[in-house]
């Protein structure tokens, strides 16, 4: 192990949560709930590198900041780095005038970001966790989000992007897992999207920063490390509110975001393998607005669909999703909407193997309603 | 929040061990984060530790003003005072409409034209205001016409804010008036990221932000003196401190020395005004502002002064205070302790008083006529400006709204609305 990632080893392990170098990588991956696919190999000319997704997230933050001299990074501990790295070196290439640590409060950070927004700022906000954002929902929902609408148009707060980790990570318990979008989903005003993995992260988090609205990004943490793929090192853009279909299918539709999506995969090849049914698996990639005629078209072709996802099941996003296409795609439905999700309880510690809506939870859910 | 003690564990680890045995054997504490001394004695620090911040005024009892400083020319007192009248008169017909059921709702502003007019006249159009919703003369004082006023407060299409908030809730992009919102104290916070924005694009302007000694209660007020004194940012935090939040008076709000006390608690520069006392809100904002432009850093100025009127248009404050009370202060209300300083300086009169009283009125009760007959905005309007462009499932809802009033619009009052194609 060379020294400086010894090093970081050193500084990062006491946290848990992170999975501590990618020399350990494969082992941590083994008892993982998912396995990692990255994305389809670029055919283009684009000069690409290798990067886990909080590199990706760097490269992204890095951008917009020489791409616009009003954009400026805070948040809590994001001068040395951040606690997973997102902001490494930002400080030291754009001065603490613009990457800068703010006192420990939420409500301040977002209310803060909100103020440098209507100024015509651009404002990169982080909640360290997404289990932390709620001291800020105020400021999230009553304000961000209204601000346009209640002025009439006259101000608003477009500039602000909030980031924010989130998502189960193996053992983070309540406050370390959670996955908040429903609350979110719940805000005409917000956009709310959550990335699979480093390309996307990249491409998601530049789309967020330029739009015109208040954006929301839930990275899910578990994947800062474990996700590598070749990431283009140029400027570019994953449209918000566009869902993406990762593979084609004719049987089942199954729909996730973030790191669900990657066990949804998995779940499609233990379906072709084990029932051979053909499952097309659909990245959701944005919570608000979300792609309803994407999700409909596959529904109206397959029959039948899960929806997938970490969070609880009462008012997830995935009651949501199975109400509207219930409503679009009835007589096309040959079996009822089916939700796999995370159980009617707080994230627990040690219980996590059976709280989360894994592959075996979802691959017994396609048997149930291919046999419907 | 564990993710927190985790990492502050593992700072503290990484610090030399040394720190700690130092600050028990040197003479001068070696703590990190503050600056004092090692003492032997065991006592409380408490409100006996120091007198209470003293109140700044200029005008004296009626005839006793000596401000040779003050350095006001006639036409701009004459200007604050129009502003202090208009307000009040503006104030007395849409409280009476209100009450006729003519509008839904409304807020006075009695007692506190002088800390509105006051600051108002010390900034410039540059800097921006953030308010809670009692500071209608800072935009009147700015130039906002008694017709957009009273437009918003009838929300018809003439409203900048196309009908979309309660009456009181004022906005003006021209005049850097951020449109005010009904949740307490979230403007705190985002007035100091519109100041840090204003410092980095080093614009000659600083941000006002404006809240009552209720408000300052909220967390976000917390967040608010604390960021900008971390961050370091030009902003005037404006308290007004009227007495009361709805019923609930301060002895309820606070314990300690008002709202200034903590402003140094969080290294803030602070001020304390009489807020009755037009010249001296003026010059303190006045001061204030030269400080957070040239320091790059905020102030808090704690206006004290008296909320005549009733909470809201759907309060009676005498089931909590008592009519006595509200009648000594209406004996020194800031308009009349300034007009009697017009009056001295020769500047004002009897005649001139009764015709701007009358000319106003006349002016505010046409305006109002004129407002009230306006139609109301096109009810598509209930779905614009959600995002920056429609969102195809909003486009859905709107136009679910428009074929079902083509069937049932006769159950609606589209009369009263904007035809919009």
């Amino acid at each position: 192990m060379i020294l400086s990632k010894l090093c970081a080893r050193l500084r990062i392990t006491a946290t848990p949560f992170i999975p501590p170098c990618l020399e350990l990588e494969k082992n941590v991956t083994r008892n993982m709930h998912f396995t990692y696919v990255p994305d389809k190999e670029l055919q283009t000319n684009v000069e690409t590198k290798r990067l886990n997704m909080y590199q990706a997230i760097n490269d992204a933050l890095r951008l917009a900041m020489e791409k616009d001299s009003t954009a400026v990074i805070f948040g809590e501990d994001v001068a040395f780095g951040g606690v997973f790295r997102c902001t490494m070196e930002l400080q030291k290439k754009f001065g603490a005038d613009r990457v800068f640590n703010t006192p420990l409060c939420e409500q301040g950070i977002a209310g803060f970001g909100i103020g440098l927004a209507n100024q015509g700022a651009t404002a990169i906000a982080e909640i360290q966790f997404a289990d932390y954002i709620f001291p800020a929902f105020d400021q999230l929902v009553n304000e961000a989000a209204k601000v346009r609408y209640r002025s009439g148009g006259t101000f608003d707060c477009g500039k602000l992007t909030v980031r924010a980790p989130s998502g189960a990570v193996g053992h983070g318990a309540l406050y370390h897992s959670q996955s908040p979008e429903a609350y979110f989903a719940h805000t005409p005003g917000l956009k709310v999207v959550v990335p699979r993995g480093p390309r996307q992260a990249k491409g998601l988090l530049l789309s967020c920063i330029e739009e015109p609205d208040p954006c929301i990004v839930f990275e899910p943490k578990v994947l800062y490390r474990s996700a590598v793929e070749n990431v283009p090192l140029n400027f570019y853009k994953t449209p918000i509110g566009k869902a993406e279909i990762l593979r084609e299918g004719k049987d089942v539709t199954l729909i996730g975001w973030g790191t669900q999506v990657h066990v949804l995969q998995e779940v499609a090849d233990m379906a072709q393998e084990k029932l051979g049914v053909s499952c097309e698996v659909i990245d959701l990639v944005s919570i608000l607005p979300w792609d309803i005629s994407t999700v409909c078209q596959s529904v109206r072709k397959t029959g039948r669909v899960i929806i997938s996802h970490e969070a609880p099941m009462t008012c997830g996003f995935g009651s949501e999703i199975a109400a509207s296409i219930q409503e679009r795609c009835f007589l096309h439905l040959e079996a009822p909407v089916g939700r796999v999700t995370g159980w009617d309880t707080p994230f627990p510690h040690v219980f996590e193997p059976f709280y989360i809506p894994n592959k075996w939870r979802c691959f017994s859910s396609v048997k149930k309603i291919v046999n419907f | 929040m564990a993710s927190k003690l985790i990492l502050k564990r593992i700072q503290f680890s990484l610090l030399p061990r040394h720190i700690k045995q130092l600050s028990t054997v040197s003479t001068e504490p070696q703590f990190l984060g503050i600056q004092s001394k090692f003492t032997n004695e065991l006592k409380f620090t408490n409100d006996q530790s120091y007198e209470p911040i003293p109140i700044y005024r200029i005008l004296q009892p009626p005839g006793q003003t000596k401000d040779e400083n003050h350095l006001l020319d006639n036409e701009t007192l004459r200007k604050m005072y129009f502003n202090m009248v208009t307000i009040g008169i503006m104030d007395k017909i849409l409280y009476e409409s209100q009450r006729q059921g003519r509008i839904s709702f409304y807020m006075t502003n009695s007692g506190e034209e002088a800390v509105q007019t006051g600051s108002a006249a010390a900034l410039t159009l540059r800097d921006v205001v953030y308010a809670q919703y009692r500071e209608a003369g800072v935009l009147l004082y700015r130039g906002f016409k008694i017709s957009e006023f009273i437009n918003q407060c009838y929300g018809n299409y003439l409203d900048k804010g196309k009908g979309k908030q309660m009456p009181v809730h004022y906005g003006s992009k021209e005049l850097n008036f951020v449109t005010i919102s009904s949740p307490l104290t979230t403007q705190l916070p985002q007035a100091v990221g519109a100041a840090y924005a204003l410092k980095r694009s080093k614009g000659e302007a600083c941000v006002i932000c404006y809240f009552g000694d209720g408000a300052a209660s909220e967390g976000d007020a917390h967040a608010a003196l604390n960021f900008a004194a971390t961050l370091d940012c030009p902003i005037i935090f404006f308290c007004r401190n009227n007495g009361y939040a709805i019923s609930t008076p301060t002895s309820e709000q606070y314990k300690g020395d008002g709202i200034a006390a903590k402003g140094p608690a969080y290294g803030i520069n602070t001020l304390r005004v009489d807020g009755n006392d037009v010249l001296a809100v003026h010059r303190a904002t006045q001061y204030a502002r030269e400080f957070c432009i040239n320091e790059s850093k905020p102030v808090l100025i704690e206006a004290m002064t008296y909320r005549i009127g009733h909470h809201s248009t759907s309060d009676d404050s005498t089931a909590y205070r008592s009519v006595d009370e509200i009648a000594k202060w209406n004996e020194f209300a800031p308009t009349i302790k300034f007009r009697h300083y017009l009056e001295n300086l020769g500047i004002w009169n009897e005649a001139e008083e009764a015709n701007l009283i009358k000319s106003k009125r006349e002016e505010t009760l046409s305006v109002f006529t004129e407002a009230e007959k306006k139609p109301k905005p096109s009810w598509k309007e209930l779905f614009t400006d959600v995002y920056h462009e429609m969102p195809s499932h909003i486009k859905e809802q709107m136009e679910s709204l428009e074929s079902h009033l083509k069937e049932y619009g006769q159950h609606y009052p589209l009369g009263s609305f904007k035809e919009m194609k």
